[in-house]
């Protein structure tokens, strides 16, 4: 392996408080929280001679807890304690699952959900539930506490809209008013299992009187440049019943939401045609 | 720097950001625990810390820091093997070995857990090590049979 | 006394326990005192010439050991069968892998952290990245038409045999690299012994390989040469011959520091830079009468192997002698030739070429059924090797020919027939959310070397007993998982009538145990085994001789005080010999190609997601003949492990290349199968026995690998009604492949 430890700095806060007051004097210190995506980076040598904020003793953004109307996450839970925690398993299933399918055993169990957000690879597979739970993004820094909608977390490939020497401190969700008729989470990784996505997709819709959808939510993950939610073939579809044109009229819509690309592991025609039939399936309310 | 590594308390004086696997194999000794990827996808690197199974590749020490590390060294000798090893031995669990200790660590965490001995369970359980040798039938085979033994155990 | 029938019997894997107690000691295990680490600084370029090299001024320099090609103080060369790779590049670079200098420094990260601080300026040369520019001969880049090698069987007369053809069919049908992807990854340990002897230990499938080449690199006589096999983390052919170049490499690099120096490989540069299964073309054009028997089978092969010539002849050379499958045609012509291009040498890999055209062969069945409306299993059955059927080579099987035994039980016990028809009907079904389909593969594969294959070798092998009484086997032959070492065992305690437990296995050290030949080619069992079992008779006539038998402990004593006399150890070293029936023509490519062939059929029973195109293997069912099984556990996990890289070889792994290397080399974007993706297996071993195997046996090794692959793409084909002949079978190509048979 080519990381050399003694090249490298690590400042270790036993609290969120000194942890923040450490980031901020350091703000080019490099929040560590489970490394399963930095220590492979590291492992190259990639980050050799660099500070470390190591946030593993912060045992406060650990913990999952209720309010009376949402959940709250903190940043430093890890995957597996997310995808077995009742409360989770209860009311955001979708998000249980798609901790499920992050790596194995092994990664889950030192995976974080901050991490995961923070690092915003376009292919996390958290990304997709926590956009159609609308999940809000506790942020704090020396500054002060910020909230930041998930949905304007992302900012590109690997980038995220987070200030200098603000951490996530915690991840909400809010209660979904009204249990969801249908609800999916589905990866197409490149195996069946322990794999990097191809395309992840989330979904949530409540059908009122008639058949007619109160409230549709739709997201995918790596098939743009961040996770999206597809905000043109959702609005189409509130208000309206789940007629073939207005499926298929949706489905010609989530174009405009996603940009998939050829890489070395798919092409952009397989992902759109797989997220499109995932979309579709879930319309016409069939098993995918 | 403080540890438990099975079962006794170590100390750790080399850099905080040396990774736990290659302290286990240069510093405490254990050789068990094999690196085959550095990158957290073959699981050949797996421990256990506080009972759970997880890649000592991807893992700073200082990450671990009073806390409690087993690995393969911990389970049982070549004349006394444990229960879990032995099945492993009856059933063809280990062909090239190089996985073993990773495989033998996630199954034992699992049994550990109350995991269920279904054996599609048992398959999602082990996914995250990797195997080139034996096509994980009889490993999966041998970690049913460790269970049914200690179910068997338990009832008596 | 404890029980002395050991063969047939699931014994307990000789070195089982020190494997599942993590005390067995693989390379990157063992602490060298005062060790060096070493790393290799690569080309990066697929073609050109060396213009220069710059050490970057100011860094520390002093505080390594480098060598380049000029340290060499034997020839540079990587000693195989053509000597055409240099084991350091000294001018001309040919593939961007190419290892040009070391270096080794106390420190593993600060070794690899030289390598940035070194700039090679090159003059760039086009590359020549396919085969088809290679044959076009884009750039001349090996002798006068870039190829390697090239083969030609004939049998009969294949243009008359077409005249009597009712059908003439014809298919292309391509495979890519494979990675064997042990998840050991290469690594070798060297030093230099007070006397001067080079001596090397590490992961590697044939020591004596090692030790031919390191003689060369160093221009030392063979006792100063030393090489010793570590536990060996899975090998699968990756550790056959590349295993070579970096025991040379870190050889000189202790020579030259005078201290112990390892190379131990990280998986992104073992990946890229190793070598892979040869990518191949195969083409066929076959003709049958109106009952779909066979008339005429002219089939054409074409492997890439990469910029060297490494072992490229030798996997054409059984890649071509299956290329016809197992089946008996009476006019049969195939060609076959291994072109040059500039990526890294491809090599050995479980099946050596086999896979490759077995993959055509079988598939290509499906084709054929097509056309003839003949379903694939009766067309099979009509066509398929039986006792006294003539090869493609004019070989006449005289004894042991389980086609028909494999392919009946397999069709049996995994519901074939009806299947098929239940999966037609279900896939008219528009509701239903997958395609369901089976498949079916019928292999043969040739154990040991050719026929003047193994009389090259000459191999070696015996039993020892020393003077306190330890049974030992002496071979150079390893354990990489295999089961080598519990086979041996098993094989020489039986002969001489000794418990299991009472026979050891020397560790594979060229100071201490003959040359048994290399780890590969499903020989180890059938050929080594037999010399094993040979020298063990004659261990046992020389006890008889003096009226002693082992029944206890204190037998053995006494019979190693009389046996040893005045030395240490006694050694009954055996040689091969030919057997009398084996004729074979180098120059013609006919008569006996091998001396028995292992027999096995497959069938896949997989369903496709319709919405994503993921193919889900519910189960596979296989027979196999391999004449004994030694061991029933380890043979049944020989079989299920080669079938699961069969899987992955069909489904999963798909090596990306550009501009000539792999940009794909790492676990997390080469997919190999979890225990997610690998199908429960059912396994029927059929027994045919062999009479010049041990008890029996022929080889298994790589039998497993030819089946999946081809089974597996036709029930991919069936499922979705494709018809796909490129391995492997992405979801990706299922669609697009989907979509074009939609219009």
């Amino acid at each position: 392996m080519r990381g050399a430890p003694e090249t490298m700095t690590v400042l270790r806060p036993k609290s969120a408080k000194e942890a923040v007051s450490l980031y901020a004097q350091d703000t080019g210190a490099m929040p560590l929280a489970g490394g399963t995506d930095f220590m492979v980076l590291w492992n190259i040598g990639l980050f050799n001679n660099r500070k470390i904020l190591d946030l593993s003793g912060v045992r406060d953004w650990r913990k999952i807890s209720a309010t009376r109307t949402s959940v709250v996450i903190g940043a430093l839970a890890t995957h597996a304690e997310i995808r077995r925690h009742p409360l989770i398993l209860k009311e955001f299933p979708l998000l249980a699952e798609a901790c499920a399918t992050i790596g194995a055993a092994q990664i889950q169990n030192r995976g974080t959900l901050g991490g995961n957000i923070a690092n915003a690879s376009p292919a996390g597979d958290t990304f997709p539930p926590l956009l159609v739970y609308e999940a809000v993004v506790h942020l704090v820094s020396a500054r002060g506490k910020r909230e930041l909608p998930i949905s304007e977390v992302f900012a590109g490939v690997k980038r995220t809209t987070l200030l200098k020497g603000e951490l996530i401190e915690s991840v909400e969700l809010p209660s979904l008013g009204k249990r969801p008729t249908r609800q999916i989470f589905r990866k197409v990784g490149m195996r069946l299992a322990q794999a990097i996505s191809k395309t992840a997709a989330a979904g949530l819709l409540t059908l009122g009187k008639g058949g007619v959808v109160e409230d549709f939510r739709f997201s995918f993950g790596s098939i743009a440049q961040t996770a999206v939610r597809l905000t043109e073939a959702e609005s189409l579809v509130v208000g309206k019943k789940l007629a073939p044109s207005v499926i298929d009229e949706a489905c010609r819509l989530m174009e405009r939401n996603v940009s998939p690309i050829d890489d070395i592991r798919s092409t952009r025609e397989y992902r759109l045609e797989v997220s499109r039939n995932i979309l579709r399936r879930f319309l016409e309310g069939n098993r995918t | 720097m403080k540890l438990k590594v099975n079962g006794k308390t170590r100390t750790f004086s080399g850099s905080p950001f040396k990774r736990l696997i290659e302290a286990l194999r240069e510093d405490f000794g254990l050789t068990g625990t094999k690196e085959g990827c550095g990158e957290g996808e073959c699981g050949a690197c797996t421990v256990l810390v506080d009972g759970e199974a997880v890649n000592s590749c991807l893992i700073p020490i200082c990450q671990v820091e009073g806390r409690s590390i087993q690995t393969v060294e911990s389970l049982g000798e070549p004349g006394k093997l444990s229960a879990l090893q032995e099945a492993f031995m009856a059933r063809g669990g280990a062909q090239c070995g190089i996985c073993t200790p990773g495989m033998l660590m996630t199954a034992y965490a699992w049994i550990k857990g109350g995991g269920s001995s279904d054996r599609a369970a048992i398959r999602e359980c082990l996914a995250g090590n990797l195997c080139r040798c034996t096509g994980y039938q009889h490993i999966v085979d041998s970690v049913a049979q460790a269970m049914k033994g200690s179910k068997k155990e338990k009832r008596k | 006394m404890a029980r002395t029938t050991s063969v047939g019997i699931s014994e307990r894997r000789k070195e089982g326990p020190e494997k599942l107690c993590g005390q067995a000691k693989y390379i990157d295990d063992h602490a060298l005192p005062g060790c060096m680490h070493g790393v290799t600084l690569r080309s990066g370029v697929a073609r050109g010439l060396i213009k220069s090299i710059d050490f970057e001024p100011g860094f520390p320099w002093h505080e390594y050991t480098i060598v380049s090609a000029v340290d060499i103080p034997g020839r540079n060369l990587v000693t195989l069968i053509e000597e055409d790779q240099p084991l350091l590049a000294d001018r001309k670079i040919m593939h961007p892998h190419e290892p040009i200098l070391l270096l080794a420094h106390a420190d593993r990260a600060k070794a690899y952290e030289a390598l940035k601080h070194i700039r090679v300026v090159y003059e760039k040369q086009e590359p020549v990245l396919t085969m088809e520019d290679s044959i076009a001969l884009k750039h001349k880049i090996f002798g006068e038409d870039n190829v390697f090698k090239s083969y030609l069987i004939e049998k009969g007369d294949v243009a008359k045999g077409f005249e009597q053809a009712r059908f003439i069919i014809e298919g292309e049908y391509r495979v890519p690299h494979q990675e064997q992807a042990y998840i050991e990854n290469n690594g070798m340990a060297a030093w230099v012994e007070e006397d001067g002897t080079v001596t090397v230990l590490g992961s590697l499938q044939c020591p004596y390989y090692i030790h031919k080449a390191l003689m060369k690199i160093f221009h030392l006589p063979e006792e100063k040469i030393r090489v010793i096999q570590s536990t060996t983390g899975g090998g699968f052919g990756g550790k056959e011959e590349y295993p070579s170049m970096i025991a040379g490499h870190a050889a000189l690099l202790a020579w030259k520091a005078k201290k112990p120096v390892k190379i131990i490989y990280d998986r992104a540069e073992d990946m890229p830079a190793t070598t892979k299964r040869h990518p191949a073309i195969v083409r066929h054009k076959t003709g049958l009468d109106k009952n779909g028997k066979l008339v005429a089978q002219d089939v054409d092969v074409i492997m890439d192997g990469g910029a060297y010539a490494t072992l490229s002849s030798v996997v054409l050379s059984r890649g071509t002698l299956h290329a016809a499958g197992p089946y008996e045609c009476p006019n049969v012509r195939v060609r076959s030739k291994v072109v040059a291009t500039n990526t890294p040498p491809n090599g050995a890999f479980r099946g050596f070429g086999a896979p490759q055209t077995l993959f055509a062969v079988e598939l290509h069945w499906e084709k054929i059924a097509r056309a003839t409306k003949i379903d694939s299993l009766t067309l099979r059955r009509r066509n398929l090797l039986k006792l006294g059927s003539v090869t493609a080579t004019g070989q006449i099987l005289r004894e042991s020919v389980g086609a028909s035994d494999v392919l009946e039980r397999t069709v049996k016990d995994s519901g074939y027939v009806k299947k098929l028809k239940d999966y037609a009907r279900w896939n008219k079904d528009k509701k239903k959310s997958c395609w369901k389909g089976v498949g079916l593969s019928l292999v043969h594969h040739g154990a040991g070397f050719t026929g003047s294959g193994e009389v090259y070798l000459a191999s070696k092998a015996g039993v020892s007993i020393t003077i306190d009484g330890r049974l030992q086997v002496l071979a150079a032959s390893t354990e990489m998982g295999q089961g080598a070492n519990t086979m041996f065992a098993q094989v020489a305690s039986e002969t001489l009538g000794v418990p299991y437990e009472w026979v050891e296995v020397e560790t594979p050290d060229t100071k201490f145990v003959p040359n048994s030949g290399p780890t590969v080619a499903s020989r180890t069992t059938m050929i080594v085994g037999g010399l094993v079992r040979r020298a063990a008779l004659e261990m046992k006539a020389a006890l008889s001789k003096e009226g002693l038998v082992l029944r206890t402990a204190a037998d053995l004593k006494k019979a190693a005080k009389i046996l040893c006399g005045s030395d240490l150890i006694r050694r009954f070293i055996v040689q091969y010999e030919k057997p009398g029936e084996i004729v074979w023509n180098d120059k013609t490519y006919k008569g006996d190609a091998y001396g028995a062939y292992a027999f096995a059929a497959l069938v896949a029973d997989l369903e496709i997601d319709k919405t994503t195109f993921e193919v889900k293997i519910d189960k596979i069912t296989t027979a196999q003949d391999i004449g004994k099984a030694v061991n029933p556990l380890l043979t049944e996990g020989q079989i299920i492990g080669g079938t699961a890289q069969g899987v992955g070889y069909a489904l999963l792994e798909n090596a990306v290349y550009k501009d000539g290397a792999m940009v794909n080399g790492q676990f997390t974007n080469y997919i190999i199968p979890t225990s997610m993706d690998t199908p429960s297996m059912k396994v029927v071993i059929v027994e045919k026995p062999y009479s010049r195997g041990p008890f029996g046996a022929k080889g298994v090794g790589e039998l497993p690998m030819d089946t999946p692959g081809p089974a597996i793409a036709a029930a991919v084909n069936f499922a979705a009604g494709i018809w796909l002949t490129e391995l492997p079978l992405l979801p990706e190509k299922i669609f697009k492949a989907k979509n074009e048979a939609q219009g």
